[in-house]
């Protein structure tokens, strides 16, 4: 990873902008329950995440870890409760204005997701092609953001010419280019080798550490979140390092947080100390 | 495959209308509303009136010589064979340019959009646009819908001169007919309640051909066999539709003009 890699457009005038939703919490689950067909996926989930916060969600397959990141894009709608994006409640929000909150809204599919008929470069100002932002500034900041993730001089190359990591990077070029207040992330390193996996992990703990932009990560892989929540992004090396101990003992990122999901309830919502002395003989299952 | 209940059967398809109104309702007052993807439909116009052309100009012109040439066989008979072109002219224009056109264009542009949405919804290409901010309908169904009505109206147009003009060409060639008797009967039969008949129907076709395949492709379920059963779909019920609606404007047509 390049360390002259900077944060795409942090000169230009979104992100200067004010962020949405004031000093509240960016994300507010209130007994959300979603049910698919006759089974419940979801079941009265209730949590906050504040500004700068990443919170890594984990839990077993299928636990409705990839409903929740949908559901807090608004890209599906719970049964029942209330979900608050910047303060704002989206269930009962209209589509039309669901698509200028996620504005401010970035997401990572699981598996990438770009549009397979258009080039990298296309795929990556999609979002700013929408808003008609001039072809000269659009340009300049694809070519930044595709830097940031270490991708240059893949501009004209389709989705099905990269490998699996590269669409992954991709996706996240595509998210961060309009400089969001949140970031989701839905199993970033689902089926990528390790090397790579960690490469995905870099990005998210740069745009955590550099940008401080609030996100959700969904992963079932339990070394990418202690890595989240044990390495900082050094900008000296251009990779992840190990936090060192502070003054009060504490050598983890105090910004990541944890949310465990099991059969559609939450397990667990705290820091990474907490759970790892956790008590609950089912956490430590998972964790062992 | 266990069956389903006629109560889940009957639930199942009112849901499917009820979802078909839905989508083709919002396209529709997004139609009437900004923004337009105009790139867009001028792409889709591309792809589905001169991508379809050689399809059309070949059906519409051997369909026309089949007619002439059956026609004129069985009017010989009676010494009407001079009523030729009139007979081909009039069945070209009222039906058969229109209905076997919206047929063509259903085979390969229906199938086309449901799997080409059907691919993206399945892909979650569809859900990475409306997180990106874009709505879905207007970018995707919206051109496709405009693109679809304007062309088949062309190709419609199209079809019925070729059609005329295969006519022609097997009675003159084959049948010994005079071409201007045939072309001068072709002429005076056709009036003008015909004219608008067969305008219309392709707008009808248009809608069904462009609505029915972006609504399968946009509710596509379960990988790359359900783009497939999403696509056989399209085509199956988007064909009957056109048949379907061909009668009922028929009716109205023969009410409104006579005939």
């Amino acid at each position: 990873m390049s360390e002259t890699n900077s944060i795409p457009g942090a000169t230009t005038q979104d992100a200067t902008q004010e962020p949405p939703g004031g000093d509240g919490p960016v994300v507010e689950f209130k007994d959300v329950s979603i049910t698919f067909d006759v089974k419940p996926i979801l079941k009265d989930i209730s949590f906050s995440v504040d500004r700068g916060e990443t919170l890594v969600i984990l839990g077993p397959a299928g636990c409705g870890k990839s409903v929740l990141l949908k559901l807090a894009d608004g890209l599906i709608a719970p049964d029942s409760g209330s979900i608050r994006i910047f303060g704002q409640e989206i269930t009962t929000m209209r589509e039309r204005d669901q698509y200028k909150l996620r504005a401010h809204i970035g997401i990572v599919f699981q598996e990438s997701a770009l549009f397979d008929s258009l080039s990298v470069d296309d795929n990556v100002a999609f979002r700013l092609h929408e808003e008609h932002v001039p072809e000269a500034e659009a340009h300049t900041r694809v070519l930044e953001a595709l830097k940031f993730v270490d991708l240059e001089g893949t501009s004209d190359k389709l989705p099905s010419e990269l490998s699996g990591g590269m669409r992954r990077r991709v996706s996240i070029a595509r998210a961060i280019i309009s400089h969001p207040d949140l970031i989701l992330y839905d199993s970033p390193t689902g089926g990528l080798d390790p090397i790579t996996s960690t490469t995905i992990i870099e990005l998210v703990m740069k745009q955590r550490d550099v940008s401080h932009t609030t996100s959700l990560l969904v992963t079932h892989r339990l070394q990418d979140a202690f890595a989240l929540a044990t390495h900082r992004y050094n900008t000296a090396t251009g990779g992840m390092t190990p936090i060192p101990k502070d003054a009060a003992g504490h050598n983890v990122d105090q910004s990541t947080r944890f949310l465990m999901l099991n059969e559609g309830g939450i397990v667990f919502h705290g820091n990474t100390e907490e759970l790892i002395h956790s008590d609950d003989p089912w956490i430590k299952e998972y964790l062992a | 495959m266990p069956l389903p209940s006629p109560e889940n059967f009957i639930k199942q398809k009112v849901a499917a209308v009820q979802e078909y109104s839905i989508l083709t309702g919002t396209a529709l007052s997004d139609i009437f509303s900004g923004p337009h993807y105009w790139a867009d439909v001028f792409t889709q116009m591309d792809s589905i009136g001169v991508g379809s052309m050689p399809i059309v100009v070949l059906t519409g012109f051997f369909t026309g010589c089949v007619l002439s040439l059956q026609s004129a066989t069985a009017l010989k008979e009676f010494g009407a064979i001079s009523k030729t072109g009139g007979l081909v002219a009039l069945s070209m224009v009222r039906e058969l340019g229109p209905v076997l056109t919206g047929l063509m264009i259903s085979g390969r542009n229906a199938s086309g959009m449901a799997s080409e949405l059907g691919s993206m919804k399945v892909t979650e290409q569809i859900d990475a646009m409306r997180a990106l901010g874009t709505d879905p309908v207007r970018k995707l169904v919206v051109p496709r819908i405009i693109a679809s009505v304007v062309m088949l109206f062309f190709l419609t147009i199209i079809s019925d001169a070729v059609g005329i003009a295969g006519g022609a060409l097997v009675s003159v060639n084959l049948m010994g007919l005079n071409p201007q008797t045939y072309l001068a009967d072709s002429y005076r039969s056709l009036v003008y309640g015909d004219v608008i008949q067969g305008l219309v129907k392709p707008l009808f076709s248009g809608f069904i051909i462009s609505t029915v395949g972006c609504y399968f492709g946009m509710k596509t379920t379960g990988g790359t066999q359900g783009v497939g059963r999403a696509t056989t779909q399209a085509v199956v019920v988007s064909s009957v539709f056109i048949i379907v609606v061909d009668f009922l404007v028929s009716r109205v047509m023969l009410v409104i003009f006579g005939g």
